[in-house]
């Protein structure tokens, strides 16, 4: 099948919201250089959805921390809002794998940080706090820690914690990963919600061939090593998404032959390196 | 919940009745070890007040901690406590600026180094030499016992922070002082703690050993005096009660501890 679907952002009319061009990563490491990605060109439309797809080692996550301004790229540039990237900020909020909430808040007080750190006066912040945990279903949860939390429900407070953000773009790192299958769906629907409402643009980092068809307006497939575009699949299927309809079912043999190929070549590399040690 | 009980008390009780009935009937010397009826008997002597109540007294109160055990435990709770917040007074935001930044780290460490392996026990002279007798030489060796343990698990603890936390953080916008005090301040919290609850124990024993030579008060002075007289049984009794200051030290810090780290993972609320 034909990678279809007339260029899906051309839908969006303004500017892009995040510019990838020609970058490019390696790490030193002793006297070899590990090439990590290799002249990445991807532009975002505002209110785009992409996910970013490809198996383990293909440094899908260091192209986000790139963009997160984690870890800045060695070559080429990355342009955030119109604004070149160069540190970590609050207009691009982060969700990580591992839910990263500070144990020592409770869950208001993880959804309140960003928003005291912007200097916000104390009434406007209880008000966008109390409104974000209604949202998400968090309200009776709202004092307790997070070591008293599922992993849906930590995730759920890390969202409402980067929504608290207002940013306009939203980056997750396998966001959903560590979850079960059944709280994974619930929450992939609750974040296509949020991503409607809330108008956000969204880069998704996942190794889930079905979530990636799920979720993205766009997949950006990956090579292995050295990470870089192996294609752009639009999807042009209207949500909500049904896996099991014959074009999702398709797209999803498409794409599961791409990172095939490149999961291969992961394997081929890990045994290389195993017959070494 | 009653068997329970019987359990955990029928061995130490067990061997008070042996240890009782062996000094009872003379197959051990008193002098040497003394039977534990006679212990209590002593202890209760050592804590009762020294005279019997009259109205030259500041109340009943005061009366009633005239005597010579509380006014030991006042004397070594004070110095422990004066020790202990000169030691961690100092030990803490020297941590905090060692844990942060590499430049201090680089600069103190090999001092640190060369000086934490000394115990405290070996400045005796020293703390005689320049601080004389009393309570000065005491809080000098309490506030170096408590000092080492405490800097060591700051600095760990701050240096140790989980990177997960500090990317959130930098993500959500904050840095600089914010960073510190509100994420990498709490993320150490935990070792913090660890390093002042090592502390005070090692200062306990710091304390003892200090009145042992340098004071003429407190329990650690009392046992040792009591063996001068060969009173054994007021010995076991200061022993005894130097044991449950140290209990009653170590539950309050673990209170305090469950509280401040109510959010932490290992901890169960109770």
């Amino acid at each position: 099948m034909e990678a279809c679907h007339p260029a899906a952002a051309g839908a969006y009319e303004e500017l892009p919201r995040v510019q990838i061009a020609g970058v490019g990563k390696s790490f030193r490491s002793g006297a070899a250089e590990l090439v990590a990605l290799k002249e990445i060109d991807l532009e975002i439309g505002s209110g785009e959805f992409i996910c970013i797809l490809g198996p383990s080692g293909c440094g899908k996550s260091t192209l986000l921390n790139a963009v997160a301004g984690f870890s800045l790229p060695t070559s080429g540039r990355i342009l955030a809002n119109g604004r070149e990237v160069s540190s970590p900020g609050p207009d691009r909020g982060m969700v990580f794998q591992e839910y990263a909430l500070f144990p020592w808040m409770t869950v208001a007080g993880n959804v309140a940080f960003g928003l005291e750190l912007k200097k916000l006066p104390k009434r406007q912040i209880a008000e966008r706090v109390d409104a974000l945990l209604e949202k998400l279903g968090l309200n009776e949860f709202r004092d307790r820690f997070p070591k008293d939390l599922s992993g849906g429900m930590k995730q759920r407070v890390a969202i409402a914690r980067v929504l608290a953000l207002d940013s306009p773009i939203m980056l997750m790192d396998e966001p959903f990963g560590a979850l079960d299958a059944l709280t994974r769906r619930t929450l992939q629907d609750e974040l296509l919600r949020i991503w409607v409402e809330f108008k956000k643009t969204v880069l998704f980092v996942t190794h889930s061939i079905q979530e990636s068809i799920y979720l993205a307006d766009r997949v950006v497939v990956m090579t292995y090593r050295p990470g870089s575009v192996k294609r752009i699949v639009p999807v042009p299927i209207p949500h909500p998404r049904d896996i099991n309809s014959p074009q999702f079912v398709a797209l999803q043999k498409e794409l599961t032959q791409m990172v095939m190929e490149e999961q291969e070549r992961f394997q081929k590399d890990e045994l290389g390196s195993a017959a070494c040690d | 919940m009653a068997k329970q009980l019987l359990h955990a008390t029928v061995l130490p009780f067990g061997l008070l009745l042996i240890w009782e009935l062996l000094t009872r009937s003379r197959l051990i010397n008193p002098q040497i070890l003394p039977a534990p009826s006679q212990v209590v008997l002593r202890w209760i002597d050592y804590a009762k007040p020294l005279a019997p109540y009259r109205e030259a007294h500041l109340g009943p109160v005061a009366w009633l901690f005239s005597g010579e055990l509380p006014l030991d435990l006042f004397a070594t709770s004070y110095r422990v406590v004066v020790g202990f917040l000169i030691g961690a007074g100092l030990a803490l935001p020297l941590g905090l600026l060692m844990g942060a930044s590499d430049a201090v780290y680089k600069l103190c460490n090999s001092l640190v180094q060369i000086l934490r392996p000394i115990p405290p026990i070996a400045y005796i002279p020293l703390a005689i030499l320049w601080f004389g007798l009393g309570n000065p030489p005491a809080f000098f060796l309490i506030a170096l016992g408590v000092f080492f343990p405490v800097l060591m698990n700051t600095i760990s603890g701050v240096r140790h922070v989980d990177s997960i936390y500090l990317r959130a953080a930098r993500n959500l916008g904050a840095g600089g002082a914010t960073l510190f005090l509100r994420v990498i301040l709490p993320a150490a919290l935990p070792q913090i703690l660890t390093g002042l609850r090592v502390g005070i124990g090692v200062g306990f024993i710091c304390v003892i050993v200090a009145e042992m030579i340098a004071v003429n008060s407190g329990l650690g002075f009392r046992i040792l005096e009591a063996r001068e007289f060969f009173w054994s049984d007021k010995i076991i009794a200061g022993m005894l009660t130097i044991g449950l200051l140290g209990l009653g030290i170590d539950t309050a810090m673990n209170r305090l501890n469950n509280h401040l780290l109510r959010w932490h993972r290992g901890l169960e609320s109770k």
